[in-house]
Formats: C-alpha cells, structure tokens, sequence
C-alpha cells in the first residue's frame, strides 16, 4: 500500500504542473483549453527525442516548455485573431498537434530506458553525495520534484500579481473593462494560453522521463485529468487567494492520483477503466457542492421554520 | 482660440445595411467638445446616444467620418489602443470593474492604463498609500478596504470604484453612458455628485449620456439633444442656465413637429 501512496505522491506532484496550466487557462483566462491533450504528448516528445538524440536532459526540457509555449500560442491566435469558438480553437490544435507529436517521435513510442534523463542523473549525483545514507535515492527525487513544483507555483503566483498578470487575470474576468482600461486582450490571452502550455508540456517532459518512455496516446483525457485537480483542490482546500488556490491545485492533484491508486485497488476495476474513474470523479466534484449547498440550505429553512413555530407558540401562551 | 479637444466630422453609421433590418444609427452627427467642456446628452430610445458613445470610443467604426481626439484622427484607431485617452464609465455597475478580485488590484489595472504593462508588481507599497488617498476622496470608506474583493462591494460603491478608476489617470476625455441609471434615487444621486465634484477638480472634457432631464440639466456646461441619429438641439452655456424641463421637452416637440410637417409634405 505504501508503494501504491509513495507512487501517487510522486506523480500527484508531476502532474500538478499540468493542474497549474490547466487552472491558467480554465480559470484565470476562463478558456476551456483542450491544447492541453495534446501539448502535454509535446512536451513529452520533444524531450524524449532530444533526450535519445544525445541533448542534456535540461536543454531537452527546456524546449519542451518552449514547443508547449507555442502550441498554446497557436491556439490563442486561432481563437483571437480567427475568431473561431474556445473550445473549438483548443481541438483544432489537439488533432493538429496528434500528427506533429508523431513527425517528432518518428513513431508513436519512444522509449528512454537506456538513456541518461533528469532522473537517472538527479539519482546518481545523490547516490555519489554524503547524503545518500540519510535519504533513499526514490525520495530524494520526490523532494527535488516537489521543490521545483513549488518553486514554479511561487513563479505562477509571482507573476499573476505583476501588471500583465492583474491584466490577464482581469482579461478572464471581464473583458469590456480590461479593454477599455487600454490593455490588448488578444494579446494577453495569447500570451496565458502560451503560459498555460508550457506548464503542461514542462509536466508532459518530467511524466515522460519518469516514467521512461513517451507514448503517442499519453495525453488522450489530460485536460479532464486537470480539471478533476483543480477542482477537487478548490473545493477541499479554498480559493481565497491565488496564492491559496495555487496551493489547491497542487493538493488536488497529488489527491486525484490517490484516489485514482485507491480506486484501481478495487477488484472489478482494471487499469483500462481509468479515464471512466476519472470521469466520474470530476462529475462528483462538479455536482456533490451543489448538493451539499442545497442540502444545507434545506436545513436551514426547517431550522427557521421551527424557531418560527416555537416563537408562535410562545406567544399564544401568553396571550391565553 | 483653443482647438477642439473632441472633433467628429460627418459621421455616419447604418447596422444591418441592405437588409429589411436596417437601421441607420447615426447621420450627419458633427460635434466639438473645447477642453474642459462638460457635455450632457439626452434622447428617447434608439436616438443614437450609445452608438454615438461607441464611436467615439472606439467600439465600433463609424461607415464614414472622422474621429479626432486632441487634434489627432483616431477613427481607425482599435478600441483598446484609444481608451489610452479616454475614460469610460458603463451604465451596468458589473462591467466597469473585475468582480474576483480586490479593489487595490482594480486600481492597479487602472493605473497602468496610459503606461506599458510590465512584470513590475502591480500594487507597490507606494502605490497602495496613492490608492487610498484616491479612495478617500470617495468618502465610502473603501481606502479601508484595499483586499476586499469587488465583487463583494455594492453597485453604488462598485459604480463609484469605476469613476474613480476612470478619471485618476486624467485621461483626455470621459464618457459616462447612463452611469446612474441602474442605481437607486440616493445612491444615484451620490454618484451624480462624485460625477460633479471629480469632473470640476480634473477639469476633465466630458460626455455624460442620461435619461434624467433634471441630471442633464444640473451638470455642465452644454446640452445636446439626439433623436433618430441626429443631434437636433445644441445648448451653450448661457442658454442652458435658464433651462427648465419644460421649455426643454417644448423645444423637443416644436423641432420634431416641424419635421413631422416637413414628411408629411414630401410623402403628399
């Protein structure tokens, strides 16, 4: 069970760096994004094949997050300056996005066994360190991971209070007084939508070189999976600030793997039946708070009704 | 001879052209606003007051005519690019400001509105205490309540956030297109006030669209009437000073009486 907890943690913590591009665009640019699907195989692709081609793992990942940045560019154009419908600009560029992750992969899986990742060398600097007695190789690499995901959730969170954050946040908010507060909102949705895909391709590079391969079907109901972690996070752990909600996000991830892990140990599910247990979770989240709500909001009225009554009755008491 | 601050020539606007919808919106509309000028606009429904406000800043391009602000032709020029210089005040209390987030960053958009948006931070320590300096001049108490999310505020105090947001970078032109409407009498008489007091300290040239004749003729310094995309009254400053509402509505009946007469004669 703990390597089950352990395993979750570790991709709860890759995957939240997908959630934060996700929370970019579904929340702050208020854009349903699915670029998502397919930038996070990019970021995956991009840096597998540089990686097999003989690039420092950080050179690779590093353009990753720029082919992510891109393709998010890409579809705030389609959508601002073609004017074609949200969700319809982020499909476009899904399918689109299908047949390049293939011409860079050169085929639909490329395996990074054998090759030297961010990983493999993060574990034998460990290993060679004075350190390794303290701390075991597999959660030194958790703590770096969890590091750098909360270094770029500060980033997020840093740049979101910045004059072009506080415009791109008002862009999602309310677009007539952002424009006429002089600021470009195609400009600014291209730009978070840019943002919002270089997290996710970041996340697609770590996932893939964790894991050790990329797969050309990696991606298929990533943004679902975002979206049940930015939701379940919200709704566990509060959105009063952005520098809270970021924090949600992350907890909503590593709490969706979790779940998932938990799920999969029941018997009649198989793995094959994880994008259904995902399904079903974003639907509970998305219905059980508006149940709760109204279910509360019930009790409430009985619990007026009765003080009503027992005012009433007082009164007729007196009277008589 | 001070040149005009706000210019529009010959404009014309028709929605919907050629089809059994179409509408013409705006004709012939020619209007000269000096600087320091504080304009009221009045007209029935579908005179044209908020098309002609849409034109002006930038919403919609006009089929012909030019827009000049400040002796620059800005009549191509796209609406965010515009509001560098002019500011806006919306009839819905909702659309002048972002509801999810605080006072202090609403400001802070509104601030950068005539400067290059950078990665600086947008709300400095300095830039909070100049903020709640503005706030006060409101006298709602908001200067207390700089985290507060604007979405929590009321419409008055919404509305009054958005004039303030407006005018504090003392923009060239200010349009207010029924800024009061949706308020309550008190808190739309507040707001008239604000309106009153912001617009004499800034000496902004100002534009105020509104349906209440007694509005129109309490503030500034000249009226003008539209009716069916025309202006078809124009009152300085003296004249206006003797206005009742009476004589206005008067007025209103004997320039639409003879256009009347003037049809009827065309189509007999």
């Amino acid at each position: 069970m703990s390597t089950a907890l352990f395993g979750s943690l570790q991709f709860g913590i890759l995957y939240a760096l997908m959630a934060l591009g996700v929370y970019l665009s579904f929340r702050i640019l208020d854009f349903p994004d699915l670029t998502v699907d397919g930038s996070f195989v990019t970021g995956g692709a991009v840096a597998a094949t540089m990686i097999v081609s003989g690039v420092h793992p950080i050179y690779a990942t590093c353009s990753a997050i720029l082919a992510g940045f891109i393709a998010g560019c890409v579809t705030g154009i389609l959508h601002t300056k073609g004017k074609i419908n949200p969700l319809l600009s982020g499909i476009l560029m899904m399918i689109a996005l299908y047949s390049i992750n293939l011409r860079i992969m050169g085929r639909a899986n490329v395996p990074l066994l054998n090759e030297e990742t961010m990983f493999t060398k993060l574990g034998s600097f460990w290993e060679n360190s004075a350190a390794a007695s303290i701390l075991s190789v597999d959660w030194a690499i958790l703590l770096t991971m969890a590091l750098i995901t909360l270094a770029v959730k500060f980033l997020v969170d840093a740049f979101l209070k910045t004059e072009i954050g506080l415009a791109i946040r008002a862009t999602g908010d309310n677009k007539r007084m952002i424009r006429s507060l002089s600021a470009n909102t195609d400009w600014l949705i291209i730009l978070g939508l840019g943002l919002s895909n270089a997290l996710v391709a970041l996340s697609g590079a770590f996932v893939a070189q964790y894991s050790g391969f990329t797969d050309i079907s990696m991606g298929i109901g990533m943004i679902v999976i975002g979206l049940a972690s930015v939701i379940i996070g919200e709704a566990l752990f509060g959105t009063k600030t952005i520098v809270r909600t970021t924090f949600a996000v992350i907890g909503g991830a590593i709490i969706y793997r979790i779940v998932v892990a938990f799920a999969l140990r029941v018997d009649f599910l198989e793995t094959g039946d994880m994008k259904l247990i995902t399904a079903v979770i974003v639907i509970f989240a998305l219905v059980a708070p508006k149940v709760i709500e109204s279910f509360k909001e019930k009790r409430r009225r009985k619990q007026r009704h009765a003080r009503h009554m027992a005012a009433n009755q007082k009164d007729g008491e007196r009277l008589a | 001879m001070v040149s005009d601050l706000l210019k529009l020539q010959h404009i014309h606007k028709v929605f919907n052209e050629g089809t059994i919808d179409e509408k013409i919106a705006l004709q012939e509309i020619n209007l000269q606003l000096k600087p320091g000028d504080f304009v009221t606009v009045i007209g029935s429904n579908g005179a044209g007051k908020s098309t002609l406000m849409n034109i002006i800043s930038g919403v919609l391009m006009p089929d012909y005519g030019q827009v000049a602000i400040d002796g620059k032709n800005v009549t191509h020029l796209p609406e965010f690019q515009r509001s560098k210089f002019i500011g806006r005040v919306f009839q819905d209390p909702m659309a002048g400001t972002a509801p999810t987030m605080t006072i202090e960053e609403n400001l802070a958009i509104a601030y950068s509105r005539n400067k290059r948006r950078t990665l600086g931070r947008g709300v400095t320590k300095k830039r909070k205490e100049m903020f709640r300096q503005y706030l006060e001049t409101l006298h709602l108490g908001l200067e207390n309540r700089l985290n507060a999310k604007v979405g929590l505020l009321s419409g008055g105090e919404r509305q009054a956030l958005s004039l303030l947001m407006a005018t504090f970078t003392e923009p060239k032109i200010l349009l207010l297109d029924e800024h009061t409407a949706a308020l309550d009498p008190a808190r739309a008489e507040l707001i008239t006030n604000l309106t009153k007091e912001i617009v004499e300290r800034t000496q902004l040239t100002t534009l105020m669209v509104t349906h209440n004749m007694q509005q129109a003729l309490e503030l500034g310094n000249r009226l003008i009437m539209m009716d069916k995309g025309q202006i078809i009254l124009d009152i300085d400053e003296k004249e206006k000073k003797n206005l009742t509402i009476e004589s206005l509505l008067e007025q209103f009946q004997k320039i639409r009486g003879e256009q009347m007469a003037s049809d009827r004669a065309i189509l007999g």
